[in-house]
């Protein structure tokens, strides 16, 4: 943000993509499969920092989008028998078209209206996916088949659900859509979203459309997470109504708190660790969700910038 | 010559309170005018009227011949009209620089200006004395470096009318000699509407001055002309006459 030179926050991201990939020659059976599914949550996650973070936008509603883009994918695969790269199309161009609509209508408001409103489209969204069962599966949700998620060029073909290939799959759409958030927190429209996050009432006064602005961000936030579910149907073959309920409205956000807030890397890392938090606590102890209960609130209570927005805060000002 | 702005039977009510009542005010360009008027006069909202901050309960604005009564205030800003906020409201949280760099990306967007954000930012800082202060967060300056950030902003907007609500408000005299000199300077590329209550201050700047009371113009004139201006006095002046 602050026309420092672009090289430091680029080697960092470049470094860490590396070194995802360097993961994939060394991790056991177990954390492989995990990571990668790991990536594509964080990629919902840097989706919803977008309007959270940058913008100050609390939607409470994202699990709709990161849905949009899991059923646009899979219905495409099941019923239509789409290919793999159409049916990836085919989702995050749902997520794009939903976010559009629901932006118009939700940003009529602000505040915890903004976080109400949400959450009602994103009710309607789960309870449409329930209503219609004979096409979604309802509660039972679908298995994308094993046959329909194999990326063929020519003669050569990909099958996702190999692991590496499922990992390289994660990896990329992951590096794609960091970069992409790099580059638009870096620019002239992320300053224009942090403005519209400190006082919107200013930016107004200094010639910004905000609404526009805002639209955009929901847009962008939105197709994101859509991205990222649609990776999910393609990837993990399975596409059901949980993932559109409130707790996947909420577990974005827990991750980018946890992570920090308006950091580009912040939600790989709180998504990294809540995973694993919840995998080592709930190998001792049933009520692992207490103890992860426990640790947000300790981590609000201490860190409120969470991880990497503390490290900033502290050491590393030049963070993006 | 056509007034640069012009408002003809403007009013806002709040509830049962009429804070601008009526009012036709005419701008020349090129012109530095003050506003004076005690305290709740309206002097505010009449600004906040011309740029769009809030909208008129009745009457219009007329900007640059063009009837702007209905257009948003970011709309406003891009025609040229700028307003600088009398509570101070710099982005606190965010550097210096890209307090500045909003709006001149701004103008780079309309074409209202040329090159690089980093050159526009620098010029608009050097103007009134922050360049030295570049990479501090805005919250961290002392309230009349604030102030003089407030104008940069308003200054990098490269506006055709400047509006300043309570500029000096705060400031030590010293900051304020500096600033009768700077918004000389911006006078030479824009006009200049400026609400103050410093009277040495207008008497200085102003080449006229309009006096508002209860959301009306009581007078309007050189500033020979109101200070000799007995209704005005009564209302404002506080001075005993006859
Ligand atoms: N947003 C508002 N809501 C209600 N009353 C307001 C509002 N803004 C201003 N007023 C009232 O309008 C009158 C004029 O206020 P203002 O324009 O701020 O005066 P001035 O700037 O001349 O001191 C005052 O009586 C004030 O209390
Ligand atoms: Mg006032």
């Amino acid at each position: 943000m602050k026309d420092a030179s672009p090289a430091k926050p680029y080697a960092l991201h470049l470094g860490v993509i590396a070194l995802l990939f360097a993961l994939s020659f060394v991790l056991p059976d177990y954390h492989h499969g995990l990571l990668a599914r790991i990536m594509v949550l964080a990629v919902f996650a840097m989706g919803y920092n977008m309007l959270f973070g940058y913008v100050g936008l609390l939607s409470l509603g994202h699990a709709m989008f990161f849905a949009a883009g899991l059923y646009g994918a899979g219905l495409a695969v099941i019923h239509l028998g789409w290919s793999v790269p159409t049916a990836f199309a085919s989702g995050v161009v749902c997520g794009a078209v939903l976010s559009l609509v629901i932006g118009v209508l939700a940003l009529r408001t602000s505040g915890v209206a903004f976080m109400i409103v949400t959450m009602m489209f994103a009710q309607v969204f789960y309870l449409v996916i329930l209503y219609f069962a004979s096409w979604t599966g309802g509660d039972q949700g679908m298995v994308v088949p094993q046959p329909a998620r194999v990326l063929t060029f020519g003669a050569t073909s990909l099958d996702l659900t190999n692991p590496i290939v499922r990992y390289m799959s994660a990896l990329t759409l992951f590096s794609v859509v960091l970069l992409i958030t790099l580059a638009v927190v870096r620019s002239r429209y992320g300053r224009v979203l942090v403005a519209i996050r400190e006082n919107e009432e200013r930016t107004k006064m200094l010639g910004y459309d905000t609404f526009s602005n805002k639209l955009a961000a929901v847009i962008m936030s939105g197709t994101i997470c859509a991205a990222s579910g649609a990776a999910y149907a393609l990837l993990f073959g399975y596409v059901g109504s949980s993932f559109a309920s409130v707790q996947y409205s909420i577990l974005p956000l827990l991750w980018v708190l946890l992570g920090g807030g308006a950091t580009t890397l912040g939600p790989l890392i709180g998504t990294l660790f809540m995973y694993y938090v919840v995998d080592i606590t709930s190998g001792y102890t049933s009520a692992y969700l207490l103890i992860v209960g426990i640790a947000l609130i300790l981590l609000v209570l201490f860190f409120p910038k969470g991880i990497l927005g503390t490290i900033r805060h502290r050491w590393l000002a030049w963070l993006p | 010559m056509m007034p640069l702005l012009t408002t003809k039977g403007l009013s806002r009510n709040f509830g049962g309170l009429r804070a601008v009542d009526n009012v036709d005010f005419a701008l020349m360009p090129g012109e530095i005018r003050a506003v004076i008027g005690p305290n709740g006069a309206g002097k505010t909202t009449f600004v906040s009227l011309v740029s769009g901050r809030i909208q008129p309960s009745s009457g219009m604005v007329v900007f640059d011949g063009a009837d702007i009564t209905n257009l948003p205030a970011y709309a406003r800003v891009r025609l040229g009209v700028a307003y600088t906020f009398q509570i101070t409201s710099v982005f606190a949280n965010l550097s210096v620089y890209d307090n500045v760099a909003l709006p001149v990306q701004r103008t780079l967007t309309d074409g209202r200006s040329k090159g690089a954000v980093q050159a526009g930012v620098m010029a608009a800082l050097e103007r009134t004395g922050l360049a030295d202060r570049t990479h501090m967060l805005a919250g961290q300056l002392s309230y009349g470096h604030q102030r003089l950030l407030e104008v940069a902003m308003g200054l990098a907007l490269k506006p055709r009318l400047l509006i300043l609500d309570e500029p000096t408000q705060g400031l030590a005299d010293s900051e304020i000699d500096n600033f009768i000199e700077l918004v000389r300077e911006i006078a030479k590329s824009a006009t200049v509407l400026l609400i103050e209550h410093n009277m040495p201050v207008v008497m200085q700047l102003a080449d006229r001055i309009t006096v508002f009371n209860a959301g009306r113009i009581l007078a309007e004139g050189t500033p020979e002309q109101i200070r000799a201006n007995t209704e005005v006095q009564d209302a404002y002046l506080g001075a005993t006459h006859g």
